[in-house]
């Protein structure tokens, strides 16, 4: 497997540290006028999202994780692992609740998401920034209330629970900011 | 900036030199890397090496009676590129004859605040001892090395892999802590001159006449940003040898690039260096100071990426 010197980390690249898949995020080096050259990385645990900071000697090299970002369509959940399929080759693969963590309460069935892959196994599944999903479950809405104000939770076909503007019905379709978990504005049909 | 510093040191009576970039002798210091190349004068071929620094021709300056010089010069380090680095950089350095290391530190001063004039972000200039501010920050005596004592600061603050790194090396330790809780803290306020370096970090330094645990050796910071390095200067030529080969068993312990002394350097130590300071400012990193760039390739013409 192919590694990286310290003089190659660069905002990124998929390396492997501690057994874990990692991303760096910064590299700065870091070299006293008459002293050792170190590399201090910033670098997130793909496993675990975790960020921490770590200083490498300069020279030293890490193996290359087989990381890979894929865009997929979202199947369906069979109560164990969720399904996703690549478009172009019809690809199929199965993520644990682990993997998908909250990217699960965005999820709706032949929705698009970003699947990061670690030696061929979905490691971490991303939704799309914005989704449009069905409310399912909502205080009824104060007939003329439009302004911004307020508000209520609204429950989401897809499990997700956010706050729209007492307007909004039941049963309608909205846009939401899967970044924030913040309501967008309603959808027309 | 340029013109600044010549007037500068034209009022002051201090000569501007030139001295050659490329040249048959380079340092034996471990931690700088040069760039080497074949010089073909048929049917001879040697090897010149583009200068790491000035330093050894300007002391052979000074050793034939310059008098105190400077130079504004390019100079040449091998692998180093980052935000505050570029391979080929811009040095002004200094050789004051007579001057001791405070009265060098008090131009330095007046320097630093003549080039801020303008910008005025300078405020009060603090002038502290290695020792008093690597306790001020960590807590640890840089003087005393104790692995179990360092290994257990750096577990607890967030440099873990420190131990793996500097293992046993006093001298990796301290590069290591200095760099990563001490250094970003310098010069906030204004100028920052830390002197009485641990003597394992003397580098071209005399050691203190009253304490052999320091060296007479300054460094400078504004921002957090390292600047510059002086020394009140070793003329001691045995001393200087002893130095040479010390690094160069440690070249060849590490596996590094071998190194010949510098025969005419050594020499000119020989026939008498006289008692003299000098500093060394990295020009680009000043720029980034003046016009508050965040990194070096904001100030050069064509970084080493576009070169």
């Amino acid at each position: 497997m192919a590694s990286y010197s310290t003089n190659e980390f660069k905002g990124g690249l998929k390396v492997m540290l501690d057994n874990d898949p990692c991303a760096i995020i910064e590299n700065e080096f870091v070299k006293p006028g008459k002293g050792q050259a170190f590399s201090r990385v910033k670098i997130r645990n793909l496993k675990t999202g975790r960020v921490i900071e770590r200083t490498f000697k300069s020279g030293e090299s890490l193996e290359s994780a087989d990381v890979v970002d894929i865009e997929m369509q979202y199947l369906y959940n069979d109560g164990q692992f969720r399904h996703f399929m690549v478009p172009d080759t019809f690809e199929q693969y199965q993520a644990d609740e682990k993997a998908v963590g909250d990217a699960g309460l965005w999820l709706k069935d032949q929705d698009m998401c970003t699947v990061t892959l670690w030696n061929d196994a979905p490691l971490a599944v991303v939704p799309a920034n914005f989704v449009e999903l069905a409310i399912t479950e909502t205080d009824p809405g104060v007939r003329g209330d439009t302004s911004g104000g307020g508000g209520k939770p609204a429950k989401l076909e897809s499990g997700a629970v956010v706050r729209v503007p007492l307007f909004v019905q039941s049963g309608e379709m909205i846009k939401v900011d899967t970044r924030t978990g913040e309501y967008v504005s309603r959808v027309k049909e | 900036m340029l013109a600044t510093i010549r007037q500068f040191f034209n009022d002051r009576g201090v000569l501007e030199v030139e001295t050659p970039l490329l040249s048959h002798g380079i340092g034996t210091e471990p931690q700088l890397a040069f760039f080497s190349t074949e010089y073909y004068l048929y049917p001879d071929k040697e090897t010149l090496f583009l200068q790491t620094s000035p330093e050894f021709a300007m002391k052979r300056l000074l050793a034939a009676g310059s008098g105190s010089i400077y130079q504004i010069s390019k100079a040449f380090r091998q692998g180093e590129s980052g935000r505050f680095h570029n391979p080929e950089f811009s040095l002004l350095e200094w050789y004051r004859t007579g001057f001791d290391l405070f009265q060098l530190m008090t131009e330095i001063e007046l320097l630093i605040h003549t080039l801020f004039a303008a910008q005025g972000t300078l405020r009060k200039t603090l002038v502290t001892t290695y020792r008093a501010v690597f306790e001020h920050y960590t807590g640890l005596n840089p003087l005393l090395f104790s692995k179990a004592d360092y290994a257990d600061y750096a577990a607890q603050n967030g440099l873990a892999d420190a131990i793996l790194i500097c293992a046993d090396s006093h001298a990796l330790w301290l590069d290591f802590i200095f760099s990563h809780r001490v250094q970003p803290n310098l010069g906030q306020q204004g100028l920052c001159m830390v002197h009485g370096f641990p003597a394992c970090q003397s580098s071209l330094a005399r050691v203190n006449a009253e304490n052999s645990a320091v060296a007479d050796r300054v460094e400078i910071f504004i921002q957090g940003v390292e600047l510059g390095n002086g020394f009140y200067e070793l003329t001691d030529a045995v001393e200087q040898e002893r130095r040479f080969d010390r690094e160069i068993a440690y070249r060849r312990r590490n596996g590094l690039p071998n190194v010949d002394k510098d025969r005419r350097f050594l020499d000119a130590l020989v026939s008498g260096l006289p008692d003299c300071s000098g500093m060394a400012i990295g020009l680009d990193r000043l720029l980034m100071l003046l016009t508050g760039a965040d990194a070096i390739d904001q100030v050069l013409a064509f970084p080493i990426a576009r070169a």
